[in-house]
């Protein structure tokens, strides 16, 4: 326990939190790019096809992962931003900001890929369905928090406006868990499930678990290259970083 | 693999445009979400580096 909150400290601490990501991306890396590559061959050429669908459903092993992580990634940004107004920790609104640009490309992608299989399953690029709708709302709060930052010339009042602004817009990530069940129109409800059986046969399941995992990395690793460019910014004429650099 | 042939693989009966635009598009993301960052922090690095030429000019005066 006492180990944990030690790590927690040390996270907090910017020529720390340098070394130990520098030393993470380059495991990260290498990881993410395997397990991608891993699961978009299984998905795309070794699973069966969908008895219904066919062949256009193995969009979902790009189209869900980028969807799950969208919104697990809308988390870490909110618990980040409520860390940043609570406790004025400086290194909790650079992960937040961090957090922001990956998500909506996550975002933009599970709208994108999901309006190209929207196409030969409803016959339409767009509907204006509960869960799609709920995600461009996502889609905006994350632009939002990219583009608040930039409007204020007080980087601090910023933060706070941003952590706000996330906090707020958490309201809408059940609305987009609920959007199936609640109002059940085109889009398909969930086929994977915590709890009971999934509503996936396992040749199927696999590739996509695989890719999910893989994307959870991607989102890390682009976050922590993020976080990194900023923190080189911020700290350009601290004698930490100067030492570091000289050495490398 | 699946599919018969590589001809098969990427006509996929029909739906073969849809899917293989869908993952050109994501791999397209994928490398910016990569690249993107990596290029400011290279950005920064430099300015740094410069920055560092200068002040050793500097002290030289």
């Amino acid at each position: 326990m006492r180990g944990m909150w030690a790590f927690i400290h040390k996270l907090g601490s910017p020529p720390w939190f340098f070394g130990f990501s520098g030393t993470l991306v380059r495991w990260l890396l290498p990881v993410t790019v395997l397990l991608l590559a891993v699961g978009a061959y299984w998905g795309l050429l070794v699973a069966p096809p969908d008895f219904r669908q066919g062949n256009s459903y193995r969009i979902i092993y790009i189209h869900v992962p980028a969807a799950v992580v969208a919104l697990a990634g809308y988390y870490v940004m909110a618990i980040a931003g409520a860390i940043s107004l609570i406790w004025r920790i400086k290194m909790a609104d650079v992960a937040m900001r961090a957090a922001a640009p990956v998500g909506a490309v996550l975002t933009a992608v599970a709208l994108v890929t999901g309006a190209i299989w929207g196409k030969p399953t409803w016959g339409a690029w767009w509907v204006w369905d509960a869960r799609i709708t709920s995600m461009l709302i996502l889609l905006f709060l994350y632009l939002g928090v990219v583009a608040l930052f930039e409007a204020y010339e007080n980087k601090t009042a910023a933060a706070k406006a941003c952590a706000v602004l996330t906090l707020v817009g958490t309201v809408n990530i059940p609305i987009i868990y609920k959007s199936v069940d609640w109002w059940y129109s085109l889009h398909q409800p969930a086929s994977l499930k915590f709890t009971g059986e999934s509503a996936i046969d396992a040749s199927m399941l696999y590739p996509l678990l695989v890719m999910i995992g893989a994307f959870y990395l991607l989102f890390a690793m682009s976050m922590l290259l993020n976080m990194r460019a900023e923190l080189l910014w911020q700290h350009r004429n601290a004698h930490w970083l100067r030492q570091r650099l000289d050495v490398s | 693999m699946y599919f018969e042939s590589l001809a098969a693989a990427w006509h996929m009966d029909g739906h073969g445009s849809y899917v293989w635009m869908a993952y050109a598009l994501t791999t397209m993301a994928v490398v910016l979400m990569v690249w993107l960052p990596l290029a400011r922090f290279r950005r920064h690095l430099r300015w740094v580096s410069a920055d560092q030429l200068r002040q050793a000019g500097d002290s030289q005066l």
